[in-house]
């Protein structure tokens, strides 16, 4: 038997026993800015695709949730900060090393964007709305470039989308978080969870088994990455085979082979795959599964991965 | 110009004098500290090992918390010392979360805080306070870039490791061993 003790002198708040620096702003906002993420991909690109009128939901209502679901998320985005007043720092520099510095610009851009769809969609929520004065000659030049506000959207979306992934994968202290697979897997997640927007808003019966279909890909896409997540870490330096036994027999094993993989993923695969059958099942509960499921994910990557470590 | 520290952690006794002649010198907040002692025992009984190292931040070549800052606020600064400018550090937390060797923390007025390795003295001519207050004389503090300096010279004669190598951070804390 090898015994080894540490004392550390070490007790900086926030920092020992474990790092705690993130609470729950981070996590949330990363949730919401998928869920934007994924709105605005699939509102672009089923204008990209000229498929406006089939997917009228995706493009003209479900996209009036984005710049709500933005200015929360930037507002735990302020919260999180301990220097709140200096938060414009941001926007004097561009900092490409740092994934955060991509998200700060990146949301200057898709958060005007998503106001400005909303602005142009208006009247798929209130038919009788009229922009006045010079708002009006605003709204016809940005309807006349839908096409280039939705190539700039898709694009931007992707970008958000990923990024959520790499603010936490950028991080070779924390062996959790180290894996390219973060980027992908929190993209593909906020997919999904756009796509589960969707289907709780599309009317049309159509395009909702669409989005059943696509949310079923994606939640198969998501499996594959956690199997292929989890490999790397196995196969890789001891303090990420530890990271990794935080969910294989550690203290977060229950919570997310439970809570994100059986009831975020796996239930609502099957009960998606019910629906395509014919089965009668009430569309809420798939695509709030998946919700809560890729709100679990983010919390618990972020609150384990700063319980994984290199030293002590 | 490199400046790096070096640890002999045979003669450190982990006295702690080290840490509270950083934090009287550098004003750190109550409850906080921007170096520390660490005592790891290792073995079996009886064949038992200890070592005794004072931990600080440790100046990578490579420091991850400089590269993920968002603004600009940690930086590499004269002798390739990383530095911290309060008044551009936002507070996000990414260099905290970034250094493999936690030795970064929020400090009170919202800003992140850390070793300076005592810069302001070092430009007088001074060693940081806590190389200065060692009553062992454990410490070695200088420039890596002069052959002749007490710290070339210590790590020259002697065995030496810097802390997780692995990790890739190309730290500039040596210990003697």
């Amino acid at each position: 038997m090898n015994e080894v003790t540490i004392i550390s002198g070490r007790m900086n708040p926030r920092v020992d026993p474990h790092l705690e620096i993130w609470h729950w702003e981070i996590p949330f906002y990363l949730f919401m800015g998928g869920l934007a993420a994924g709105i605005l991909f699939f509102a672009a690109m089923y204008v990209l695709l000229n498929k406006e009128e089939k997917f009228s939901a995706a493009v003209r209502i479900t996209p009036h949730l984005a710049p709500f679901v933005l200015v929360i998320g930037l507002i735990a985005l302020l919260l999180d900060l301990n220097h709140k007043a200096y938060f414009w720092q941001l926007y004097t520099t561009i900092r490409l090393q740092s994934p955060m510095s991509w998200g700060a610009w990146v949301l200057m851009l898709i958060t005007p964007i998503s106001f400005i769809w909303s602005a142009i969609h208006i009247r798929s929520i209130f038919p009788e709305w009229e922009w006045k004065g010079v708002l009006k000659t605003v709204e016809s030049f940005f309807v006349k470039q839908k096409r280039a506000i939705a190539w700039i959207m898709l694009f931007s979306s992707v970008i958000l989308g990923i990024y959520t992934g790499i603010l936490f994968s950028a991080f070779n202290a924390r062996p959790l978080w180290n894996t390219s697979i973060l980027g992908p897997l929190f993209l593909v997640s906020g997919l999904s969870t756009g796509a589960a927007m969707n289907i709780m808003l599309s009317k049309d019966h159509t395009a909702r088994l669409t989005f059943s279909r696509i949310d079923l890909m994606l939640i198969g896409i998501e499996l594959f990455l956690i199997v292929h997540m989890f490999m790397g870490f196995l196969a890789s330096t001891q303090v990420q085979i530890d990271a990794a036994e935080l969910f294989l027999g550690g203290p977060y094993t229950a919570v997310f082979w439970v809570l994100v993989v059986g009831m975020g993923l796996i239930l609502p695969a099957i009960l998606e795959i019910l629906e395509l059958k014919k089965y009668k099942i009430p569309v809420f509960i798939p695509a709030g599964l998946v919700l809560i499921g890729g709100l679990m994910l983010r919390f618990i990557i972020a609150y384990a991965g700063q319980e994984s470590r290199w030293l002590y | 110009m490199r400046y790096a520290m070096a640890i002999d952690t045979k003669k450190c006794v982990g006295c702690s004098d080290c840490v509270v002649a950083c934090q009287t010198e550098n004003f750190v907040p109550i409850g906080y500290c921007r170096d520390w002692v660490v005592e790891i025992v290792d073995g079996t009984y009886p064949q038992l090992e200890m070592e005794i190292r004072s931990e600080r931040c440790c100046h990578c070549e490579n420091a991850p918390c400089v590269r993920c800052c968002p603004t600009g606020a940690s930086h590499i600064s004269d002798g390739g010392t990383v530095l911290v400018k309060p008044n551009k550090c936002i507070g996000c937390g990414a260099c905290i979360a970034s250094c493999p060797y936690d030795a970064r923390y929020p400090h009170p007025d919202g800003h992140v805080d850390k070793c300076t390795f005592c810069l302001h003295r070092v430009k007088q001519g001074l060693d940081p306070a806590c190389v200065a207050a060692c009553p062992t004389k454990c410490m070695y503090f200088g420039d890596l870039d002069n052959p002749r300096s007490d710290i070339s010279m210590a790590l020259k004669k002697r065995k030496w490791k810097t802390l997780i190598p692995e990790a890739g951070t190309n730290p500039q804390l040596y210990y003697l061993i």
